[in-house]
């Protein structure tokens, strides 16, 4: 009895955690079940038996299919623009010395701070003031905006955790700074890179509230989900979203296997300095950075 | 300072890195603000056209029409993030501590909602708990539950929609700051003498707080603002204010009201804010700006 109860104590967080994933997992499961449901009514909101015909119908709405391309085209834009401008704050940000950088961080932190409705309605005041038409344009800007600040984040983080005696090595042996940032830096800083655009791209993609604002009468995936929600969601929304999780997945797994592959190839990182500084102080050989990441 | 020393050039480069995406950011969001600060102070109807006339009425009009949705958003946010809080904290720690080779794939489970679209997610939610599905079968076998009791369309279903939404948020910062304390002082304080349960009230848990903190904040205030959830898991009773602002700003176009309520949103928000990091520390959120410089 105190043993089962010594137990259950030990592995009571691992429990509570095991539940609260199923709690994140659920809906998902569901989204992915009911895409296979084969509905009575206009309202795919209860089981009435399996089908696999919606997901050869996949595409055959075409109001959808603009929508979703729509949402392709506009993340795509927005994720080039921001993983870019973000990336340069980024660098700025870790390598540079200058003034004003608590205002910069600031106003990077600002945005994710805001509700998104707040985001939304100023945008639009801004726009209806100028009079400029809401479209995709205007959408594009409004997601380059809000996908900036995420992309300084995730670029920052991988920036500072960057060994930089790899680049005064191949610098050391006569490479320009070009070649030094095309050969060295660039290929360590891509999984970071992609990580950022992966969550660009996921931002705005998924996007609702601010492109409600924004989106005069263009309508991208979320804004078609909302305005087919009051007369019955068709099953191929659930299907294209089942398409998407699965795409998403896969690339996240592709970009962390990467990313291990990049920090296998330049082990020389802050935890193993300790063991590298020791080995030069007992003199027992002279390691170079460059030399333990070959 | 040693940058003085250098060329003006070479000083100039992180102007030029950062400018591109700063002049973005300040023409799309500092400058849209004080647009809506203008629009805000306006009077007028939209068929007789909006004037600037320093209308500070449409506060108090707002906030007096308003009052319950923001009373309600602000519960409803605060609920949510206590709940998020008591999941995530022990899903948090059971990653850092238990996770083992598992960590990456729960870490992963953690954020694969956001891999699905939102209002999806939401929508799966009104499967969930609609009135002939197994929550509400459960609820009503417990006798928790009445009857005719139903669970969509209560402030129970937005709350637990807000909870699900942003617990990921909570749960990222809480493993961050656990993931980074070093499990040497844990064994201290048990070599030490001292209980688990005095270990962790005096070691792991002040020494996750930054995580916490930020975990709460970034769950609070889009939750705060937030109006899928009150859309499709409410009913005009649980209505929240941005609801109320989208409502304004795209059907019913009293811009000057629908602006000054964001305002009144985004200053509630910033001053429960500041109370908040002056309770908790600020650490939390001036951690990682040290971690650049």
């Amino acid at each position: 009895m105190t043993r089962a109860w010594g137990w259950l104590r030990y592995h009571a967080v691992s429990i509570w955690a095991a539940l609260a994933i199923a709690y994140l997992l659920i809906p998902i499961a569901l989204i992915a079940v009911f895409s296979f449901n084969d509905p009575e009514g206009k309202f795919n909101y209860t089981w009435s038996g399996f089908t696999t015909k919606y997901w050869g119908d996949a595409f055959a709405i075409p109001d959808l299919n603009d929508a979703f391309l729509t949402s392709l085209r506009l993340a795509a834009l927005a994720t080039i623009i921001a993983t870019i401008l973000g990336t340069m704050i980024a660098i700025a940000l870790v390598r540079h010395q200058f003034h004003g950088r608590r205002a910069a961080n600031f106003l990077i932190v600002i945005p994710m701070a805001t509700p998104e409705v707040v985001i939304g309605a100023s945008l639009l005041s801004m726009f209806l003031i100028y009079g400029i038409s809401l479209g995709f344009f205007s959408l594009l800007l409004a997601h380059v905006m809000f996908s900036i600040s995420f992309v300084v984040i995730v670029v920052r983080s991988r920036l500072i955790g960057f060994d930089r005696r790899l680049e005064e090595a191949a610098r050391d042996l006569g490479a320009t700074p070009l070649t030094t940032f095309r050969t060295v830096t660039l290929p360590l800083l891509t999984p970071g890179l992609v990580g950022a655009a992966l969550l660009a791209f996921a931002l705005s993609i998924d996007d609702f509230v601010i492109s409600n604002f924004t989106s005069g009468t263009t309508v991208t995936f979320p804004l078609y989900i909302f305005g087919a929600a009051q007369r019955g969601i068709p099953v191929q929304v659930y299907v294209i979203a089942t398409m998407l999780f699965v795409v998403t997945v896969a690339a996240m797994v592709f970009v962390t296997w990467q990313q291990r592959r990049a920090e296998k190839m330049a082990e020389v990182r802050a935890d193993d300095d300790e063991t590298g500084l020791s080995a030069l102080a007992s003199g027992k050989e002279p390691i170079s950075p460059a030399g333990s990441a070959a | 300072m040693n940058d003085e020393s250098k060329p003006l050039s070479r000083r100039l480069v992180p102007y030029w890195l950062m400018g591109p995406g700063l002049i973005w950011l300040v023409l799309f969001f500092v400058i849209p603000l004080y647009f809506m600060l203008r629009l805000s102070l306006e009077s007028g109807t939209l068929e007789t056209g909006f004037e600037f006339t320093w209308d500070w009425a449409n506060y108090s009009d707002g906030w007096d029409r308003y009052s319950e949705q923001f009373f309600r958003s602000f519960l409803y946010a605060g609920t949510a993030t206590v709940i998020a809080l008591i999941i995530a904290y022990p899903l948090a720690y059971a990653i850092a501590f238990r996770g083992g080779r598992w960590k990456n794939a729960l870490l992963f489970a953690v954020v694969a909602p956001f891999f699905t679209t939102y209002l999806i997610r939401t929508i799966a939610w009104t499967t969930i708990l609609s009135d002939d599905g197994v929550v509400v079968d459960v609820l009503k076998t417990f006798g928790i539950l009445g009857e005719n009791g139903k669970v969509l369309a209560t402030p129970s279903a937005v709350i637990a929609g807000i909870t699900y939404n942003f617990l990921p948020f909570m749960v990222l910062p809480i493993y961050a700051s656990l993931e980074r304390l070093d499990p040497r002082l844990i064994e201290a304080a048990k070599d030490l003498y001292s209980s688990s349960r005095a270990a962790f009230v005096k070691v792991t848990l002040p020494l996750s707080a930054p995580g916490i903190v930020a975990g709460t904040l970034l769950t609070f205030i889009p939750a705060a603002g937030d109006y899928i959830n009150a859309t499709f898991l409410g009913s005009t009773n649980t209505s929240m204010v941005g609801n109320a602002i989208q409502s304004l700003y795209l059907s019913l176009r009293d811009y000057p009201t629908a602006a000054a309520m964001s305002f009144i949103l985004m200053a509630v928000i910033l001053i429960i804010v500041l109370i908040y990091i002056r309770f908790a520390g600020s650490e939390a959120l001036m951690g990682d700006e040290e971690e650049a410089t």
